[in-house]
């Protein structure tokens, strides 16, 4: 997991990169190559042959899609009328903009995200605190019990929570009936509200392990020198957590949201299987699905998958840019 | 260096050892034995075996002409449509036989994805094949499936509630009389209010039930198509299932009741009336003898007709079943009809009914002696089918069904004026390419 966060750059050639000027293919690259000695050539040389075949494959998989999908999406087409295909430009982007279900689709999976990711971070954090704090003797079963559900597969944890709340086979309704709005009678996925509360709380408690664990990779990189010298200094454990700890590891902190926040932002499987979107809960994934594979609508499905695309990368964008997330250097004190 | 040399050798030789043991596996699995037999593929619906044993028992008929294997397809009708129809246009020349739902079969005829029935294999086995079944397999007036089995809802009551409430039920009921026992005995009555295809089922029934159609002419172009929702019968459709969902008639778990749950809750001490498919009969057998359910339960069930929209006039149960496709692009397209002649032929139909519980589109299978022992109710459900309607035929089928389940679920959301309109409105203009669905 730990992978996520790479250590600091320490082979020499990459430390020459990052002085001003001779980045790869900056106008100074052919110049900066022959500067280079034999050994970082070969080096060089290595990691594209590493690298290559593995980044060939992602051009494959991922690009050529990409560009497929753009494509289509500017023809009216659909996979049963093949004779009918004709271009149309925008016209597919023009009436998803135009429709109410794209905008209340898009703040259903806004809405999922922010709160699913808001309350992993605190969840995550505080399971992070745990297992950094924790005993030698417990810490490894105690970190594989945190990880359990993040190694279930989303459908069958789907299934699981679908079955806990569903009004004739699940036990929730009996178990907090003392509570109140909870009675016997509840069918928690016949409305948006109680039927959104289960997807989150499905989502929530399968992906907090993965937030905390790189909360916890974030966490051991905070020296503890300085804890200590707060502790000296005679701060309080509030003090300690806000001016010591969370400045140290804020790059690890913004590198757990963004990679939850484009997780949670693609949602599918929970909804598909607990309510297939019905009453309020269809999210942007499941209107692309509805588009394409259901109603055979090739253009119009691309054309949602593609704005959907964007979406992803206004949010990457946001995250990157204002926030200043740094991928590569996410370790604390950047 | 040497050393890391000799381990590269080694590496390397391992990985030759992976692949070609991987080539292999998929040689292996890429072909039959080599005896010359034709293989034939026939995706099924999922069931309790009943297709499988079929495939078998033709396979062994034909002598070596053919050999049939079964490969399975997702459990509900929608996701088996988007598997077929995707291998459809893609050209799969695996796909021999296709079982089929029928509301899906126009889709898939309008562009030319199933191979042509040749004459003399319509004229064999079209012979005593019910009414609705005939018209769910016929496309533009051409046969372009062959029935297989033909299923319909009758509803299945509670004697005890019945007869409590002094209802009548050796002649046909109709929905306001049950709507009626229902709120009187406090009890539940047994609809799908789910926002699936079986609320398109319901829907249909209703307005089919009124003397009316969904849509008004089936083979209009998408954007010429107009929708009956609107007339007396849909807004008959539209009071009836209002009123089950308002008044809290169908129970608390309504709006996410498939068929499945909805004759769970039937089985239930809630139970009253319920309109459901012939599945329930072996399913309710079946659980009394593994004893989830009590004994006593089978001789509280009665059976009738589909209700009636308005008293006196025969109502139009839903029609559903299973229809047998050849692919257009299947290698075999005359063997495949020469196996499919042999899955249909009235035996294997009676055969499927008894061991399955999917009745016969051909009613020379009644006659069997076996059909009566296994379902003492195979007369209605033979009536049923002769009175059943189909779904809409139209080859933009999904996205009427859609739509309706979209506006007509939950049904305590629907409006018996405002619900009918809705929904049409909404079918128009995604089918006009408007809107999104």
């Amino acid at each position: 997991m730990t992978s996520a966060i790479p250590a600091r750059p320490v082979s020499p050639d990459l430390e020459q990169d990052t002085t001003p000027g001779v980045g790869p293919g900056g106008p100074s690259d052919k110049k900066a190559a022959a500067q280079y000695s034999d050994r970082v050539r070969a080096e060089r040389r290595l990691g594209w042959m590493l690298a290559g075949p593995a980044f060939i494959v992602m051009l494959a998989v991922t690009l050529y899609p990409i560009l497929q999908a753009i494509y289509e999406s500017l023809f009216q087409f659909r996979l049963t009328a093949p004779g009918e295909r004709e271009f149309i430009g925008l016209g597919n982007y023009l009436v998803i903009l135009t429709d109410n279900v794209w905008w209340k689709d898009l703040g259903v999976t806004l809405l999922i995200t922010v709160i699913t990711v808001a309350i992993e971070l605190v969840l995550g954090f505080a399971l992070a605190l745990v297992m950094h704090k924790a005993l030698k003797a417990v810490r490894g079963p105690l970190r594989t019990a945190i990880l359990v559900p993040y190694g279930i597969i989303t459908v069958v944890s789907a299934f699981a929570w679908f079955y806990a709340f569903d009004i004739n086979s699940g036990y929730v309704n009996s178990w907090f009936a003392w509570l109140p709005g909870i009675d016997s009678d509840l069918n928690w996925f016949a409305q948006g509200p109680t039927a959104l509360f289960v997807i989150m709380a499905s989502e929530i408690w399968k992906t907090t392990p993965f937030i905390s664990l790189l909360l916890l990779a974030g966490l051991a990189q905070v020296p503890d020198e300085l804890t200590e010298a707060a502790k000296v200094d005679g701060a309080t454990w509030w003090e300690q957590m806000r001016k010591v700890i969370i400045p140290n590891m804020k790059a690890a902190i913004m590198v757990a949201v963004l990679f939850r926040a484009l997780d949670a932002f693609r949602i599918f499987d929970n909804v598909f299987i607990m309510t297939n979107g019905a009453y309020g809960t269809e999210v942007l994934s499941l209107l692309a699905y509805r588009q394409s594979i259901s109603r055979l609508e090739i253009g119009l499905g691309s054309a949602v998958s593609v704005l959907l695309f964007l979406c992803v990368l206004i949010i990457c964008f946001i995250a990157i840019k204002l926030f200043k997330v740094d991928l590569a250097g996410a370790q604390g004190g950047k | 260096m040497p050393t890391r040399k000799r381990n590269s050798a080694r590496n390397r030789s391992r990985a030759g050892t992976v692949a070609s043991v991987l080539a292999g596996t998929l040689l292996m699995s890429g072909c039959g034995p080599a005896d010359g037999t034709e293989t034939l593929t026939w995706y099924i619906n999922p069931d309790a075996g009943g297709q499988a044993d079929i495939a078998e028992r033709c396979t062994e008929e034909a002598g070596g002409a053919y050999r049939i294997e079964t490969s399975l397809l997702p459990s509900d009708a929608a996701s088996q449509r988007e598997q077929l129809a995707r291998r459809l246009a893609a050209g799969d020349s695996s796909l021999d036989i296709m079982s089929l739902d029928p509301p899906f079969i126009p889709e898939l005829a309008e562009p030319g994805f199933l191979a042509p029935v040749p004459d003399d294999v319509a004229e064999s086995t079209t012979q005593n094949v019910v009414e609705g079944a005939l018209a769910g397999a016929t496309w533009k007036d051409e046969l372009v499936t062959i029935p297989f089995w033909a299923n319909t809802q009758i509803l299945w009551y509670r004697k005890s509630v019945a007869e409590a409430a002094g209802l009548d039920m050796s002649k046909p009921v109709t929905w306001d009389q049950l709507m009626d026992v229902a709120a009187e005995q406090d009890k539940y009555l047994g609809v799908q209010g789910a926002q699936a295809e079986s609320m398109t089922v319901w829907v249909n029934a209703l307005v089919e039930s009124g003397g009316e159609s969904i849509i008004v002419d089936p083979e209009a172009p998408s954007d010429e198509i107009e929708l009956a929702l609107q007339s007396p019968a849909g807004l008959e459709a539209a009071r009836i299932v209002s009123t089950i969902g308002k008044d809290g008639l169908g129970g608390p778990g309504l709006a996410t009741q498939n068929e499945n749950t909805s004759m769970i809750n039937f089985q239930g001490d809630n139970g009253s009336f319920m309109v459901n498919w012939p599945f329930v009969w072996p399913a309710t057998n079946g659980a009394v003898e593994a004893g989830t359910l009590d004994a006593g339960l089978i001789e509280d069930i009665g059976w009738g007709l589909y209700p009636q929209v308005a008293e006196g006039e025969d109502s139009a149960p839903p029609l559903g079943g299973i229809n047998l496709g050849v692919g257009a692009a299947s290698d075999n397209p005359e063997l495949a009809y020469e196996a499919i002649e042999c899955i249909v032929s009235p035996e294997n139909q009676a055969e499927y009914f008894v061991t399955n519980g999917n009745p016969p589109a051909n009613t020379e299978a009644y006659e069997d002696p076996k059909i009566e022992e296994a379902f003492p109710m195979a007369d209605t459900i033979r009536q049923s089918l002769e009175q059943s309607a189909p779904r809409p035929q139209t080859p933009f089928y999904n996205e009427v069904s859609t739509g309706i389940q979209q506006t007509w679920a939950p049904p305590a959301s629907v409006d018996p004026e405002g619900t009918p309109e809705e929904s049409t409105e909404f079918i128009i203009s995604v089918l006009r390419g408007e809107q999104l669905l």
